[in-house]
């Protein structure tokens, strides 16, 4: 920090002592009564507006904003991501073609020209599970991840950390040695100690071996861990997912086809984002929810749920219930679907949940066989059971629901973390290999963990970072990155892929593989042999196993469906049902634990694109927060930002709170992943510890939470303040009655049905028509689209300190906004990209001429020419212009420069950029029409957010083409266009969202 | 001409005993003779002081970039071009009181217009620092400029920002010239009195020669003629293209036809305003009340009620007009002026711009100097807060509400507000003590015609 910062701040402090700021209390009373006194459809704003009471309104008065944050410009955290990486010079020449031959997607022609990008299929496990990926290569260099069209988990779309793990390929924060305690080891000096491991335990049968990883799916480990076992019988694997999936647990998945569902129930279930089948669920759900394809037989999907999601905000009814009143919910339903269950329990329903439960019975009942209920992983295995049952009793299985011999490895019985925690505190574990585990940060609180590993003489870790767990290690060594490294992993269905690397170790990491051949004295010790060798049977031809890399999956490999479940028996579930029946205290308040929106379980937390993804619902950034009901709040007088203790069993942690409207009245949830101390310099220091507070008995859901406010605040990063629409029609929602009775309902009400006269020319004559069009039905706000832009185009990462100061660069966002009273409001997500106006506003005020207009109708930046005047973004109605306020590209650090787009300019300090259409595409699209004499087709030219997008909400084309996917998506009678009567006349448009109620329950939204 | 024009009781424009030769010794004396004094001396050292911090603010902004500002998405304009619309205000009525009353041929005008030009001078000097920092790269400015180059790019002659490069550039070398001419016979003055030589060589070489010739009055006279005639229209087409600057924005609040007419009223205010806070505190440091007459001030008061009026009408004109165009993102602006979070700059504008001026209406306040004084440093930080409320409340909230996002300052931006303030009072200062801060030859005219003393 410099002298003047540190003057600046003294002052700045100085001022605010002066000046102290009275927070503005929320009246949840008050915002009550307004909400009830106000008629029709009732957007709002940030809470506290919404209340509107005098006392706010007076500190609005008095709030001085000048003085409110004459925050010295704090440097230090935006340096530190500069910085991150200074000790890496001169890296990029090291990267050199992976060893083994690798594949390519599609085969290039002999004598192809150097510096094209080429595409090579692989896989990304996610908690084990394959996510089928094409990366895109540039000279040797992974610079951008694709979905695979052909893979089952994928169809061509991925998730956000499938975007994000380029970045996190060539962080430069990444372990880079071996260490032997504290000092830099190599790798045969690891393999000398793990051959004196083995040594030590052929005496006993490999007592005091115990070996931890995640979730493993991966038929090459599985086969190796069967391996260790054999020749160790005493020694013990153990199965730690900090966010994993339980039902698996009971030695089935469930496999869903919401394609086929018309009806569905999800109960506290975000089966959207689901780690391993989210992408290919909401594909398959999404297709159930466009009226145009659908007509009257559009889906429902209910949500009951005690903290919102993704998958709740596309619900067509939502219902806010805390976990246990969840849970006595789906017995009362159970009960009345004759599934078992508490047929009494439904007596005491209140009114709401009554009038849902009939609504439920009846709505499903008729859809037997289209109907689904989900049941989510954070719920306990006899709520999997009841949601079976439920299935079951509706005639769903083998229709709609599915179930699948576990697609994950199980270890045997006492394969647990608890179990191993328990034999470290017994003192009878020698040497604990972690294989791409971080207990020591992600165990649950109450093992003791880090204490335990006192007793434990030998921990060896490997892992991608030298993180918690790899600190405390005597042997660390970094681990490959999945593209770094030979590898196999099944997809939630069971399709097997082989992971081929796409470049070599950057810093001679080692793959989890290679440490157990190690260890068991394997002839074999090269990663891609020990493959080959685990597929020697199924692709025993060399062609086969080309096909197999060049496809990305492995055909015929899905496991069998089956139509009944392995379940607890149904003793065991009354049980386990008739223990948690006490718990419903209406006093008491529940802390949910759940994955980060963002960085899940805290392995992503070196992430910068994912720490500055603005999360789904409530679009804070860099942080977790405590989200509390605005009901609490209103009880607790508390507001966003302000510190509050929780307290569990005797377990304490500060953290601020975030008022989430759509929470149930006395949940409390916060998500894991944030407090790391041990991640990298992103990451460090970043949220609040959540798993300080969970425990292995109630991983998910604790009761007899307290909650107290300590006066302190706390400043949190948020990339939107006001989630109200102010009654504009900026995004545009029918039920399905109204799309039936006029499918034009979206510009039904336009005051200016055509945009105002102009004497400029409609649009330019040029031979293309370059054109986006948006489907807000399909689209559930996932935010992948961000991170894949981010990742295509270059777009730094500038920090918390600067999202406070509304300087993030996104080039699409994704806003949401909310509709109906702060309880339980309807919430719509709206990507945002350039709207590539033909009139555009900002176009003619730029005094250089840096943003002008092309042939094809986009709206150019041009960089060299750009000054700085930022005229163009104040006069964009949509406000999607990003200016560099500072240096925010890092050009210091070789790995990050390594993993840029080669295609697409780094921009400097002092310009203005916003979205292209992702316009290298398309000049990559004109050359090859150019060279081969013909038009550039349909499909040719797909941008980063339209092949990212899981919901395929996103089209593009050629508007000159009649029948290209655009043309035809904006044909559509849903077809609008944001801020219309400004005359810009955007090239973007949306398609209105539809939604579906069910006329038992009313349409007002609670 | 009689000493009091016929008809009227207007007290005299010059002190009765006045003869131009006291008015040259009196003058002159301040360039030449007059100690420069403790008061002269710490009011110098404090603007050299801001004019310092404005320097390292620069330097740190050329190094760090605009984001040590508290600049962002959605507010992209804030203090630096608050400032450059201020500052360029304040310049407008110091030419308006010049050339207007010259065209107009107010015979009051003498004792005044030379503090008024050269205010002016400063003023847009100062003001022109704001439009190429606040630029992402400022270096690159004369990118507005249309030089000829290998890859015939020009700039955008759509947009106002280009016409207000032009305008400034203008006004400015208008300005300069103006004050400069009627500089001459001064000029002359001051070389023949001059006690040393190296002042006489300076102070000879700037007056070009004058020897005070019929020929020599007649042709400055036409040429300043000329000159108020062009600074005239010049006064209302440099607002006008500032006014165009918003008005060319499609925002609400901005996209307004009534602005260019708004921003001169705006301009013409502030400009009297600062010929007010300048020129009561120079009578009394240079003792220069027999020029500067209670008169004068009472008619810049009265001037700068009647532009405070025109003003206030516009706010008035504005609001009706959203709410009777009733266009929904219209009423939301003026909507959160009144009652969003920077309602307290509205408020404050409407309490510094409407109500305390009214006090001008009584001849009690007009000829209380203090009162005077303190009036119009009000509206100059009315006229401030009404530029920041223009800008800010129109950005921070538009169409998107998703998008929607408050300013803050940071401690860089009030620094170049305050250093703007120094580097402007440096200048005044030193120009005080190089230059007459009052017309000699206008006054030892006056003097003459009212006095009837021969020179």
């Amino acid at each position: 920090m410099s002298p003047l910062d540190r003057l600046a701040q003294q002052v700045a402090e100085a001022a605010r002592t002066v000046a102290p700021q009275r927070p503005p209390t929320f009246d949840a009373g008050a915002a009550r009564r307004r909400l009830a006194a106000a008629r029709g459809p009732v957007f709002w704003r940030s809470l506290e507006e919404l209340s509107d009471d005098e006392g706010f309104r007076h500190w609005l008065r008095r709030q001085q904003p000048q003085l409110a944050e004459t925050l010295a410009m704090d440097r230090r955290g935006f340096l530190k991501l500069l910085g991150a990486s200074m000790a890496l010079a001169g890296l990029a020449a090291c990267s050199r073609p992976p060893q083994g031959e690798i594949v390519p997607f599609v085969q290039g022609q002999p004598g192809e020209a150097g510096g094209l990008p080429r595409f090579f299929a692989t896989a990304l496990p996610r908690h084990g599970y394959a996510q089928g990926v094409l990366v895109e290569n540039h000279s040797g260099r992974p610079t951008k991840v694709e979905g695979n069209p052909r893979h089952p988990a994928s169809l061509g779309a991925t998730d956000i950390y499938a975007q994000a793990a380029i970045l996190q390929l060539w962080d430069p924060d990444r372990s880079q040695a071996v260490m032997h305690g504290g000092t830099v080891a190599t790798w045969d000096g690891f393999q000398a100690a793990l051959l004196a491991t083995a040594g030590r335990m052929r005496g006993n049968g490999g007592a005091g071996l115990r070996v931890l990883t995640g979730t493993v799916t991966s038929p090459t480990l599985s086969a190796q861990l069967d391996a260790l076992l054999r020749r160790f019988p005493a020694a013990r694997w153990h199965v730690h997912e900090p966010a994993g999936n339980v039902s698996g647990a009971l030695g089935t998945t469930t496999r869903l086809h919401l394609e086929r569902a018309r009806v569905v129930l999800a109960l506290d279930a975000d089966f959207l984002l689901d780690p391993a089948a989210g992408v290919r669920y909401t594909r398959d759900f999404v297709a159930t929810r466009s009226p145009e394809r659908t007509g009257k037989n559009m889906s429902r999907l209910y949500a009951i749920e005690p903290t919102p999601s993704v998958t709740g905000g596309m619900a067509d009814h939502h219902l806010a219930l805390e976990s246990y009143r969840l849970q006595a919910f789906a017995r009362a339903l159970a009960g009345r679907l004759g599934a078992g269950g508490d047929v009494a329990a439904a007596g005491a329903m209140e009114a709401v949940s009554a009038r849902w439960l009939d609504a439920l019975v009846q709505d499903l009942q008729a859809h037997r066989g289209a109907s689904l209920v989900v049941v989510g992983t954070t719920q306990p295995a006899w709520m999997h059971a009841l949601g079976h049952a439920m299935n079951q009793a509706l005639g769903n299985v083998g229709h709609t629901v599915e179930y699948l011999d576990t697609v994950e490895k199980s270890p045997a019985p006492g394969g647990t973390l608890a179990d191993l925690a328990a034999a470290m505190h017994a003192g009878t574990v020698d040497t604990l290999l972690a294989l791409d585990a971080n207990p020591v940060y992600d165990a649950p609180a109450d093992l003791g963990f880090a204490a335990a590993l006192r007793k434990v003489p030998h921990l060896l870790h490997l892992g991608l970072y030298r993180d918690e767990t790899g600190r405390r290690a005597e042997w660390h060594v970094p681990q490959a990155h999945a593209l770094e490294s030979w590898g196999d992993a099944r997809a939630f269905d069971g399709t097997a892929s082989i992971l081929q690397p796409l470049i070599a170790p950057l810093y001679d990491g080692r793959s989890a593989h290679e440490v157990l051949a190690a260890l068991l004295g394997d002839e074999v010790r090269d990663t891609r042999a020990l493959v080959r060798r685990q597929w020697q049977e199924a692709l025993s031809d060399d062609a086969d196993w080309a096909a197999a890399l060049q496809a990305g999956f492995i055909e015929h490999t899905a496991a069998a469906t089956r139509t009944t479940p392995r379940f607890a028996t149904a003793s065991e579930l009354e049980a386990a049902a008739d223990a948690n029946a006490g718990n419903d205290d209406a006093q008491a308040l529940e802390l949910l634990f759940r994955p980060d929106p963002t960085i899940d379980d805290g392995r992503w937390a070196n992430n910068g694109w994912l720490q500055e993804l603005p999360k789904p619902l409530s679009k804070l950034t860099w942080d977790n927060a405590a989200l509390v009901s605005p009901s609490l709040a209103g009880q607790r007088q508390l507001a966003n930002g302000d510190m509050v203790a929780l307290e569990l069993d005797g377990r304490r942690l500060e953290v601020p709170v975030w008022i989430m409207p759509g929470q149930a009245a006395r949940s409390v949830t916060l998500h894991l992943g944030y407090g790391r101390h041990a991640a990298g310099h992103v990451g460090d220091g970043q949220g609040f510890d959540a798993y300080l507070l969970r425990t292995s008995a109630a991983p998910w859901n604790a009761s007899g939470l307290r909650l107290r406010k300590t006066g302190e605040r706390y400043p949190l990063a948020g990339t939107q303040h006001h989630f109200d629409m102010e009654g504009r029609d900026l995004l545009r929602v029918g039920t399905l009655d109204d799309y039936l009775r006029d499918p034009a309902f979206a510009t039904a009400g336009d005051r200016f049905p055509e945009p105002p006269p102009s004497l400029y020319p409609d649009r330019p004559r040029g031979e293309y028509a370059w054109a986006m069009s948006i489907d807000l039905g399909s689209c559930i706000g996932c935010g992948a689209c961000t991170v894949a832009c981010q990742a295509e185009n270059n777009i730094p990462v500038v920090g918390k300190d600067q999202v406070r100061r509304g300087r993030e660069m996104h080039w699409i966002r994704v806003d949401r906004y909310f509709e109906g009273g702060a309880d339980d409001p309807r919430s719509y997500p709206q990507p945002v990209p350039c709207m590539m106006c033909e009139h555009a506003p900002c176009e003619v005020v730029c005094p250089v001429g840096a943003t002008v207009h092309d042939s094809e109708g986009l709206n150019l930046q041009v960089y060299n020419r750009c000054v700085g005047t930022r005229f163009c973004s104040n006069n964009c109605p949509y406000k999607v212009r990003r200016f560099n306020f500072l240096q925010y590209a890092d050009q210091a650090s070789a790995a990050l420069q390594a993993q840029r787009n080669p295609e697409v300019s780094v921009r400097r300090r002092g310009v203005m950029e916003k979205c292209t259409y992702c316009i290298q595409r398309i000049e990559g699209a004109h050359i090859e029409a150019d060279k081969a004499g013909r038009r550039i087709r349909d499909g040719e030219v797909v941008t980063a957010c339209q092949a990212v997008c899981p919901a395929q909400a996103i089209h593009f084309g050629d508007l000159n083409d009649p029948h290209s996917g655009v043309a035809q998506a904006k044909a559509s009678s849903r077809n609008y266009a944001m801020l219309n009567e400004l005359g810009t006349r955007p090239r973007t448009t949306y398609l209105a969202r539809v939604r579906n109620p069910n006329p038992a329950l009313g349409d007002e939204p609670a | 001409m009689s000493a009091v024009m016929p008809g009227t009781a207007l007290p005299p424009v010059i002190a009765p005993d006045e003869t131009p030769a006291s008015v040259t010794r009196h003058v002159g004396g301040i360039v030449l003779h007059l100690p420069l004094g403790w008061r002269w001396m710490s009011g110098f050292a404090v603007a050299l002081l801001l004019t310092t911090m404005l320097a390292a603010g620069v330097a740190w902004l050329l190094y760090e970039g605009v984001g040590i500002w508290g600049i962002n998405i959605p507010v992209a304009w804030s203090f630096a071009i608050t400032d450059y619309v201020w500052w360029i205000a304040l310049g407008m009525g110091g030419t308006f009181v010049s050339a207007a009353m010259y065209v107009t041929r107010q015979p009051w005008r003498g004792a005044v217009n030379r503090l008024a030009e050269s205010m002016t001078v400063f003023a847009v000097a100062v003001s022109g620092i704001f439009p190429i920092l606040h630029l992402g790269r400022p270096w690159f400015f004369y990118w507005l400029f249309p030089y000829p180059d290998r890859m015939n790019v020009w700039p955008q002659w759509r947009s106002s920002l280009e016409w207000d490069f032009w305008a400034i550039l203008a006004y400015l070398l208008v300005s300069i010239v103006f004050l400069y001419v009627g500089l001459i016979p001064d000029l002359a003055t001051l070389r023949d009195r001059a006690a040393s030589r190296g002042r006489a060589m300076v102070y000879g070489l700037l007056a070009l020669g004058w020897r005070g010739e019929a020929q020599h009055w007649r042709r400055m006279e036409s040429a300043t003629l000329m000159l108020a005639g062009l600074s005239v229209p010049l006064v209302f087409s440099v607002h006008s293209m500032v006014a165009l600057d918003f008005s060319e924005g499609l925002l609400p609040g901005w996209h307004s036809t009534i602005f260019p007419p708004f921003f001169i009223a705006g301009a013409l205010f502030s400009g009297f305003a600062m010929v007010l806070v300048l020129a009561i505190p120079m009578r009394r440091l240079f003792g220069l009340q027999a020029y500067l007459r209670d008169r004068h001030i009472a008619n810049v008061a009265k001037l700068m009620l009647a532009a405070g009026l025109w003003v206030d009408y516009s706010y008035a004109a504005e609001i009706f007009g959203a709410f009777y165009g009733m266009d929904r993102y219209e009423v939301a602006m003026q909507v959160h002026r009144f009652f969003g979070p920077y309602a307290w700059v509205f408020w404050s504008t409407m309490v510094f711009n409407v109500l305390q001026i009214q006090l001008l209406w009584f001849e009690r306040i007009r000829r209380n100097h203090v009162a005077v004084f303190v009036i119009a440093l009000g509206v100059l930080y009315g006229m401030w807060l009404e530029r920041f409320m223009l800008i800010v409340t129109s950005l921070y909230a538009d169409f998107l509400p998703s998008s929607w996002g408050m300013f803050y300052p940071t401690l860089w931006d009030i620094g170049f507000l305050a250093g703007s303030v120094g580097l402007f009072l440096a200048l005044y200062l030193l120009f005080s003590r190089l230059l007459p801060v009052l017309s000699m030859h206008e006054l030892r005219k006056l003097a003459h015609r009212h006095n009837g003393v021969a020179p």
